[in-house]
């Protein structure tokens, strides 16, 4: 049984709004993530605000300049067979058919699912942890094979726990953001906060404020892309290791495009590092090693997830070369 | 805190029930109207004991809030047999030996369901991608495979793998 709370389901944008601006409100999109953490006490609520009359936020469509929009409230299992994006944006795709177990993803929002809260079990356990305002992170010297190895700032070790969020960050989308204020557009790389800026917080989301729509700007010819992840368990899992590649090949070079890692760091984490590798360069067997190499140079593993090294060089080698033959 | 009114429609059915703002589909459904076909597993949304279909698609009871399903349809376990015969799906995990314990047939079934309703000829990986999110811990999986395999238009006995 969860513990009590009020629950409305408000008929637009700005009555939602306000109601998620009253002390102890939550939003509920797909509703899994939310009711998991209501009933692991990792956070309270006491009003519970439905978005899911909120028929604007549906759907996947193009947008005039040949972008497409995808409504916060369109379902992981709609993404993932969307025509559009399969067509287009391969990598989105790949990355939403990963995403947990069927009846999650017929559940499960993409606006939620980029909200995800973090899956560490110190987080979702009885332990005050930094992330929910004590002093300690358990992980550093505790259990901490599925933890980051990029990105802690010495602070906390989470993995950011979204299949989506790489694909996303790869194609450069923006998340567009509804509050108070008025509606702003992040790119979706500056959506995200690392521990260092601020630990209790995974998103730049202000008390009040939901996000209502993603958009996928148009894609470049030429690109190619994927989603990669390795989990251990074949039915269904968390990532141990992923790789969202989306890039631009012309006359058989990478001209431009984006390496995003998942089950890395607290954050989908850009490897400007491959990039910098790749881009200008054709994709043959010497450049993709290199990248590979270059990928894990300066990670930080943990006593327990140093095995994500090897496993990070192997896909991100495996991907590429995918990636070079089209 | 006060009660609400749900109104939604259970194996052709239509239910009102009053229910509390933070009950589950799944304790309402178990609970309150009686679906005791519907299990109770983690109840976070890993094991898919208490998987129903929710206008034809399968989720997680365990982590729907009951007011979510005002409107739509459900289908439990008990809604597929008719007239005293078992749903054809049914009768495949008996003459298949599919069922042990039972606790995670229901959800299974629905699932297979699912799959079957909207795919009648899947593959042996649709078959296993569509199961994935349902956890069995007796049969170790091959007879339940196998008695979806049969369900497939001039099936083999045996599933190919």
């Amino acid at each position: 049984m969860l513990p009590n709370f009020k629950y409305v389901r408000p008929g637009s944008v700005e009555e939602a709004i306000d109601h998620l601006t009253s002390e102890g409100a939550r939003v509920h999109a797909g509703g899994t993530d939310l009711l998991g953490c209501l009933r692991d006490n990792v956070f309270g609520a006491l009003k519970v605000v439905s978005i899911n009359a909120l028929d604007d936020l549906r759907g996947i469509r193009q947008t005039p300049d040949r972008g497409v929009r995808i409504g916060a409230l369109a379902t992981i299992t709609q993404v993932e067979n969307h025509e559009l994006i399969n067509e287009r944006y391969k990598g989105l795709a790949m990355g939403a058919s990963e995403v947990a177990s069927p009846q999650l993803r017929n559940q499960g929002t993409i606006g939620g699912n980029i909200c995800q809260k973090p899956r560490c079990w110190y987080y979702r356990g009885e332990f005050h942890c930094i992330r929910k305002g004590g002093n300690l992170c358990y992980a550093f010297g505790g259990e901490n094979q599925f933890h980051c190895i990029f990105g802690s700032d010495k602070k906390c070790c989470i993995v950011h726990p979204s299949d989506i969020a790489p694909a996303l960050v790869a194609f450069d989308a923006r998340v567009r953001v509804s509050g108070h204020k008025g509606d702003r557009l992040v790119p979706i790389e500056k959506f995200y906060v690392l521990p260092g800026e601020d630990v209790e917080r995974e998103t730049v989301l202000e008390a009040g404020e939901i996000v209502t729509e993603i958009i996928l700007p148009p894609i470049i010819e030429g690109t190619r892309s994927s989603y990669r992840k390795v989990r251990a368990r074949r039915s269904w899992d968390f990532a141990l290791a992923g790789v969202a590649l989306a890039l631009v090949l012309k006359g058989g070079k990478v001209e431009s495009g984006r390496v995003v890692l998942s089950g890395a760091a607290p954050v989908p984490w850009r490897s400007h590092t491959v990039e910098k590798v790749i881009i200008g360069q054709k994709l043959d067997s010497k450049t993709i090693t290199r990248a590979a190499e270059t990928a894990v140079h300066n990670a930080e593993p943990l006593a327990k997830n140093s095995y994500k090294i090897p496993l990070f060089k192997a896909i991100i080698e495996e991907e590429l070369t995918k990636i070079a033959i089209g | 805190m006060k009660k609400q009114l749900l109104s939604m429609n259970v194996n052709d059915e239509t239910i009102e029930v009053a229910v509390e703002a933070s009950a589950s589909l799944l304790e309402v459904l178990r609970d309150e109207l009686g679906y005791i076909g519907v299990k109770e597993g983690c109840s976070e949304g890993a094991c898919g004991a208490c998987t129903v279909l929710m206008d034809g698609r399968p989720v997680r009871s365990c982590l729907t809030l009951a007011l979510e399903a005002e409107g739509s349809s459900i289908t439990t376990i008990e809604g597929l047999a008719s007239g005293g015969q078992l749903h054809p799906i049914q009768q495949a995990f008996v003459d298949r030996g599919a069922v042990q314990c039972g606790f995670c047939t229901p959800g299974m079934i629905l699932s297979a369901k699912a799959l079957l309703d909207h795919n009648p000829n899947p593959s042996d990986e649709e078959i296993k991608d569509a199961l994935a999110g349902n956890f069995c811990r007796c049969t170790g999986y091959a007879k339940i495979l196998d008695a979806v395999c049969s369900l497939r238009p001039a099936s083999s006995s045996k599933p190919g793998r």
